[in-house]
This record gives C-alpha cells, structure tokens and sequence, in this order.
C-alpha cells in the first residue's frame, strides 16, 4: 500500500505542472535552509581549532570535501535520472540529468581547485597525477563532454538519449574515484570520513565538515530544481514558438 | 606565502564559482519566464491552457 503509493507520487511527477507546483512550494524553504546551514557550517569551519599536523589549511577541508562528495553524488543522480530516461521514460528525468550537469561541473572545479591550494602548502606540489586526482579530473571532463553534447543536439529526446547512455558508461568512474585511494599508491590519503570501521577524524573536525556538506548538499538540490524548472520552461516556450510559427504558416 | 593566503583563496574561489552558479540558474530562469510571459501577451498559450480556457466558455 505505502509502496503503491509512493509510485503513485512518483507518476505524479511525470506531470511537469505538478511538479512545478511543487518546486514553487519548496524552493524558499530549501533556500533559507541553505543559507541558515551555510551560515553555521562557516561559523565552525573558522572557529574550531587547526589540526596539529596540517595547521588552518585543515580549514580548506571544509569546502574541499564536500565539494568533492557533491562531485560524485551529482553524477550518481544523473547515473539514476539516466535510467529514468532509458528505462521507465519518465518524462522529467532527461530534464534532471540535463539540469544536473554544469551543477556537477561546478562542484568538481571546486574540489580540484581548493585541493590544489591545500596540497601546495601541505604536499609541496599543486598537483600530481595520481589515481584520485586523475580520476577526479577525468569526472571534471565527462561533465564538460555532456554539456556540449546536450547543447550540440537540437532535438531534446535524441540528447536526452545518447546522454544517458553516455552517463551510464562513465558511471564506472565513479568507484575508481571512491577506492582508487585503497587500489592504488597515491599521495591522496584514503577515505577518514566513510569508512566501514567508522570515521578516523576527531568530532571537532568532523562536526563542521557534517555540517558544510548537509549545507553543500542543500545548495546542490535547491539549485537542481531550480535548474529543473528553467529546463521545463526553455522546453514550453520552444514548444509555444513552434506552435506559433505553424499558426502563422496556417493563416499565410 | 602564508596558510592563510591559501585558505583565503580557497574560499574566495569556492564562493565565487557558487555566486556564478547561483546568479546564472537564477538569470537563466528569470529570462525563461520573461519569454513565457511574452508568448502569453501576444496570444501564444499552451494548448492545455487553451483547452481549459474553451471549457470553462
């Protein structure tokens, strides 16, 4: 019955004016939800102690990996609206998939950026092509790759079908970021956060990290709708264009 | 140069790629929706509209 009705929500959805109903409703509660997280998850970040190996660059920490988190959760959830494209054709999922890209984009410029500014000071070296960073930056041109292919393509239903299967493929990157710091050597350290034995990180540094990524992760799904919803109306005003043009052709 | 400098660029780089994000999805629909209410003074409505408009005739 719960079940039922939870697909019977989802279908719901399929109904892109149902759903812009509902992003109108949600949008200023998940605004003032952001920023009120923002505002707290930054206030930790500046007044907790420096770590007693790396000193205040542990303060890049708090924008770096959530941002690198938010990397590889925006690709999962294009990976998911893929399907819904190729599988169920849910009429909204090439929209998220389309919407979600230069969010990815986005997120993983600045994970590579704030790495390279925190691995100056602490490795030596902006950067090195290791396992996690390669992959990273692989991940950071598969999201530019898609941008141009969604915005090559004309016809939406084509992009939205060879984008998904473009996505789908590129998901196996996404383990080789997660675990290339346990399969391979590389200067990056491995996981301290999620890990199946539990976080290695003292809760200081670990409750403002908590709260910057809840805050990140915020920021990604207020503006995935938002994203979403200006998809769906670039769609209707090319469809209303269309339909004038015809009726124009119709009365000439 | 000092940690410090690095963590202000850290952040000053974070926040200006999310303002950039932030103000080109809030542009981006704000030109959308003009162009929606173009369409809607010159007479061009989405069928479903025009349909419900004929019913309620």
């Amino acid at each position: 019955m719960t079940e039922s009705l939870a697909i019977t929500k989802f279908s719901d959805l399929a109904n892109p004016t149902r759903f812009l109903a509902l992003v109108a409703r949600l949008l200023p509660w998940m605004a003032c939800l952001t920023a009120g997280l923002f505002a707290v998850g930054l206030y930790l970040s500046f007044t907790t102690e420096g770590d007693y190996q790396q000193g205040e660059t542990v303060r890049i920490m708090y924008v770096h990996v959530p941002a690198a988190w938010l990397s590889m959760m925006c690709y999962s959830v294009m990976a998911l609206s893929a399907i819904g494209t190729l599988v169920w054709r849910h009429p909204l999922a090439d929209v998220s998939h389309k919407a979600a890209a230069p969010l990815g984009a986005a997120f993983t410029l600045i994970a590579l950026a704030t790495g390279s500014l925190w691995g100056k000071p602490m490795w030596g070296t902006w950067w090195v092509w290791d396992a996690r960073l390669t992959s990273v930056f692989i991940l950071f041109l598969m999201y530019l790759g898609l941008i141009a292919l969604n915005r090559a393509l004309d016809d939406p239903s084509r992009a939205a079908r060879l984008s998904a299967v473009l996505i789908l493929v590129g998901f196996v990157n996404i383990p080789i970021i997660k675990f290339s710091v346990d399969w391979w050597n590389t200067l990056h350290q491995p996981a301290s956060v999620v890990r199946l034995d539990g976080p290695t990180i003292a809760p200081e540094f670990l409750v403002p990290l908590l709260v910057m990524a809840l805050a990140f992760t915020l920021l990604f799904f207020t503006l995935h709708l938002m994203a979403m919803r200006n998809e769906i109306w670039r769609r209707r005003v090319g469809a209303q264009r269309r339909m004038a043009a015809r009726m124009a052709g119709r009365e000439a | 140069m000092s940690h410090t400098f690095y963590i202000a660029l850290s952040y000053g780089i974070a926040a200006l790629i999310v303002a950039l994000l932030i103000l080109w999805v809030w542009l981006d629909g704000r030109g959308r929706r003009r162009e929606l209410e173009e369409l809607e003074r010159v007479g061009v409505r989405r069928r479903s509209s025009v349909a419900s408009v004929d019913e309620a005739r």
